[in-house]
């Protein structure tokens, strides 16, 4: 690639003008594409045929003097685990092979109302459990900066996507970090928006407590274009927050914002010395700008983790035992239909979901519901109590995004402790409901993306991405 | 110890399928009948990526029922996951409310006994499903077929206290629930199509003991009459057993309607985990002061204060008012027929009488007949005005009953209004008496029993002459002037 990528307002401008034609800009992506997934594999399925057409019915409108929308001609990749109508939405799992949804999913709908141009359906760990993309049933998602590394995860395929000119914007699904993790590994703007911003309807479930969809892109306006073509109610999610949220234009003044670095976050084994340098210097470079920084103790941050696998684990217990092979998707048949259930399953997920279903199991099962789940909600409301007292005193807050760098494909395999420690920053924010984005500062000791982690209070978006913007000013090139 | 010694206790647990436009979750129709898996969609389908939106009429419902069976509605009431394998639950788990239901701690009055009831919460109800080969039972059918129509249909569970102790009192529970869950619109409470259904939970203790005995959970009763029969089965049961030395156990038992016994359903070893947790597809349903009026607002007469007002103003029986209050749409009918004029006595022994039978005789509902109130009011006048005899009208009704014709048109057609003109009367009565003259002189020479005999003649000839329409107290009259 020469020079940056191409920005989705610039696309959109240019398409909307009648510049540069949608299918031309299709074509290019698609291009991109075919050249370097062979060897990235962020695509679990390419839609050539449909952005071609959809390209050309943006070119007609343009043809007609119509306006296609903000979003016009601008490719955008999906997590495999948002519904598209009468195309294969997997979760990167053979328990869903062969499955056509009858429906789209909301975010969908609202992208391709606005122009944008589905172009491919990611890769992501077997229903968005796990930290790089290596828990897919379908092999794992490489790193475009680094072929050998991880493109963290859940939704590596996305975050590669957007990181490798594959579309400039991309969708994922975010219950613990699964867009902020992998999108710091990539070096890519990614934003976990306020819970109930963004309609979850059509977002196959993980954790329906913590999902949340939201962008990749590679510059923080476009994280923006995208998050507003997204969010605002929807009738057919009862969690989604009603009401007209408030602009995320602002520019980039930071001026009298105050600032604090959280210390469990921040100031924790485990989070490598680079990462936590960059941290710093992103403090400093706001600091320059006109913002007040100081140091945050957020004490429950430090339980989020053992109460997400907790929390997580159970609501996905009761999600996923739709997949029984009685109505779509995979079926082993069996004696009976406990067995048939049971050979389906036993056949149709892969080890780490097993494995947390059988914690979520465990954390509910009578007699041990208070002492696991029932303990693991006190701590997500102390948790929310904490960020609230540091709130009362802070605008935004910040801290590492990801402990390090990306890491080797098959170094935290074997070790799902070492691999969930993964998501240590990011999870805390999940469990509050807050929000919550991460932008690429510079590089670590091992020359590959280091992100900072930019948090704000519920629908606090429009100061986090001032914020966000004065930290991409200021980012190392 | 023989039965006597034994005290029975029950609860009982019913189902009502809230009678809503539109599902609890979706905008699916909500309709008994259709063809399979026709009235789905992703939400009750519970497809991947789908969520549940409640449905507020269900809730107006069930604040209705929070009235008219004394219930608390909390502030906020929650929705949980109960969560099970079954093909016929497309989630495998059923969103249902646990220990924050919607209504709480009510009661209902059963033949002045105050019986308590516990709670009644919101839940969905499953698909339904057939096994086709091997006699219909699951174990040994061919294949099975799942019809996901009824997927998500809103439910009322509502769970009475154990403390009802006899058949005949736990019938007149549930007749007395069911009139009036019919009353305030919620449910069409048709046991037999399944819209209420019913689960008796049985135990025994002996006599001045106030520790509940091991209960037996009593299903598959699809009418009044099987509850009652399924429940004393069951106690003779449970009393024989323990005076064999036998212990009662817990668990799932099915009434078998045409062998007049229960079974033991095949029981899981320890008792099932759902592992309860709430819904966190769902928030808090919390209604309004607004929502809880208009609840309020729609809740008409209850069946009990209806009785007493029947009872009162048209000079009924007791029994009578049950009659009609019990029977779907009767007492609406009742009501309206004597604000069409009519007197209440003489509505209600046409309703429960002629008109009842011949539902019962067809099984036909009141709202398929052809009668209206208006034509039923028509008749009573017919009657009390002379027009018919109690017996004519009898014919009148059986015609208006099956055919779309007014009560009026009827006698018309037919020529059966009574004549009671005197002159035209008195003029067929001179003829048949021109025409008999040798009857009359026996008539007059003849002693009591002759006399009897011969004058019954002459008025069966005048009533034929009259081709029966003749007021027949008018033509005695006549005759008797002019014999005498």
């Amino acid at each position: 690639m020469s020079g940056a990528p191409e920005t989705a307002l610039d696309i959109a401008a240019s398409v909307r003008s009648g510049e540069r034609s949608a299918r031309s800009v299709v074509d290019d992506h698609l291009a991109t594409i075919a050249a370097r997934d062979g060897e990235i594999h962020a695509c679990n399925a390419v839609l050539d045929d449909q952005a071609r057409a959809a390209a050309d019915a943006i070119d007609a409108a343009v043809a007609r003097g119509e306006d296609p929308g903000p979003l016009a001609g601008v490719p955008v990749a999906l997590k495999d685990n948002l519904c598209t109508r009468g195309i294969p939405t997997t979760c990167s799992s053979r328990i869903l092979e062969g499955w056509l949804p009858p429906y789209t999913a909301t975010v969908v709908q609202r992208v391709t109302d606005a122009g944008g141009i589905p172009i491919a359906k990611t890769n992501l760990d077997e229903f968005a459990m796990g930290s790089s993309t290596e828990n897919s049933a379908f092999g794992v998602t490489r790193n475009p900066r680094d072929l050998t590394r991880v493109s963290g995860g859940s939704s590596g395929g996305s975050a590669a996507a957007v990181a490798a000119g594959y579309a400039p914007l991309a969708l994922g699904s975010d219950t613990g970090g699964s867009i902020r993790q992998p999108a710091a590994l990539c070096g890519v703007v990614g934003v976990k928006p306020t819970y109930g911003l963004v309609s979850r309807y059509g977002l196959i479930a993980f954790a329906s407590s913590l999902d949340q969809i939201g962008p990749f892109a590679n510059t923080v306006d476009d994280a923006a274009l995208m998050l507003e073509t997204i969010w605002g109610h929807d009738p057919m999610d009862s969690t989604s927050i009603t009401g007209a949220p408030a602009p995320l234009a602002g520019g980039a003044d930071v001026a009298g914002l105050r600032i604090g670095i959280v210390e469990e976050l921040t100031d924790v084994e485990g989070i490598a010395p680079e990462v936590r340098a960059a941290v710093g210097r992103a403090a400093s470079a706001l600091e320059a700008a006109g913002a007040t920084v100081d140091r945050v103790s957020v004490p429950s941050c430090t339980y989020g983790l053992s109460a997400y696998y907790l929390i997580a684990p159970a609501e996905a217990s009761s999600n996923l035992a739709r997949y029984d092979g009685v109505r779509y998707g995979l079926r082993v048949d069996g004696e009976d239909v406990a067995d048939m259930n049971a050979r389906t399953r036993a056949a149709g997920f892969g080890p780490e979901v097993k494995r947390r279903i059988m914690l979520g199991t465990y954390a509910l099962s009578a007699g041990y519901y208070d002492a696991y789940y029932g303990k693991a909600q006190k701590v997500r409301t102390l948790i929310i109590r904490d960020f609230a007292a540091a709130y009362e005193r802070f605008d935004v807050l910040l801290s590492p995004t990801a402990p390090t760098e990306a890491f080797p494909i098959g170094e935290k395999t074997a070790d799902p402790l070492a691999m969930y420690l993964s998501d240590v920053c990011t999870i805390p924010t999940n469990l509050a409901g807050h929000a919550a984005m991460t932008v690429p500062f510079g590089v670590g000791g091992e020359g590959l993306p280091v992100g900072v982690q930019v948090l704000a209070p519920a629908l606090g978006e429009p100061v986090m991405f001032r914020a966000a913007r004065a930290l991409e000013a200021a980012a190392p090139r | 110890m023989s039965e006597a010694e034994y005290e029975a206790v029950m609860g009982l647990e019913v189902h009502v399928e809230l009678a809503t436009a539109t599902k609890l979750f979706c905008g699916c129709v909500n309709e008994f009948g259709s063809e399979p898996n026709t009235n789905i969609c992703p939400v009750c389908l519970g497809l991947p990526g789908s969520l549940p939106v409640l449905n507020e009429k269900v809730v107006e419902f069930a604040l209705r029922i929070g009235e008219a069976f004394h219930f608390d509605v909390p502030e906020r009431s929650i929705f949980h996951r109960k969560n099970y394998f079954y093909p016929d639950m497309p989630k495998d788990f059923q969103t249902s409310q646990y220990d924050s239901p919607i209504c709480a701690d009510g009661y209902l009055e059963v033949d002045g006994v105050r019986i308590g009831i516990e709670r009644a919460h919101m839940e969905e109800d499953t698909g339904k499903t057939t096994h086709v080969g091997g006699g219909g039972r699951i174990h040994d059918a061919d294949h099975s077929n799942v019809d996901y129509n009824r997927a998500g249909v809103p439910l009322m569970e509502i769970v009475s206290r154990p403390e009802m102790h006899t058949a005949e009192q736990a019938k007149g529970y549930v007749s007395e629930l069911r009139g009036i869950l019919e009353a305030i619109g919620v449910s069409d409470v048709k046991m037999e199509e399944g819209s209420m259904r019913v689960d008796a939970n049985v135990s025994i203790r002996p006599v001045g003991s106030d520790t509940l005995g091991t209960r037996a959970e009593i299903k598959n009763m699809n009418s009044l009459r099987s509850l009652g029969r399924a429940i004393e089965y069951e106690i003779s049961r449970q009393v024989e057993l323990v005076e064999s030395g036998g212990r009662v156990v817990q668990e799932t038992r099915h009434w078998d309607e045409s062998a007049g016994i229960t079974h033991g359903m095949r029981s899981k070893e320890g008792s099932e985990d759902y592992r309860y947790f709430p819904e966190p597809d769902l928030v808090p349903v919390a209604p309004t002061d607004a929502m809880r009026a208009t609840a309020r607002a729609a809740i008409g007469e209850l069946p009990a204060a209806r009785r007493e007002r029947m009872v009162a103003q048209w000079g009924i029986s007791e029994t009578d008012a049950r009659t009609l209050v019990e029977s779907p749409g009767l007492a609406e009918f009742a009501d309206a027929t004597v604000a069409a004029g009519a007197p209440g006595k003489d509505v209600t022994n046409w309703l429960s009488g002629e008109v009842l039978a011949y539902l019962n005789e067809t099984g036909l509902s009141l709202a398929v007949l052809p009668l209206t109130p208006g034509k039923l009011a028509e008749l009573c006048t017919l009657v009390s005005d002379g027009t018919l005899s109690r017996n004519l009208a009898k014919d009148v009704l059986g015609e208006c009953l099956r055919e779309p014709k007014d009560p009026k048109a009827v006698v018309a057609e037919r020529g059966l209004a009574q004549v009671n003109d005197e002159g035209e009367l008195g003029a067929l009565v001179d003829a048949v008496l021109a025409g008999n003259a040798e009857t009359i002189e026996e008539y007059r020479n003849g002693d009591d029993k002759l006399r009897k005999k011969k004058r019954g003649f002459l008025m069966g000839e005048v009533m034929k002459a009259s081709k029966g329409s003749g007021n027949p107290q008018v033509l005695n009259r006549l005759l008797d002037e002019r014999l005498n």
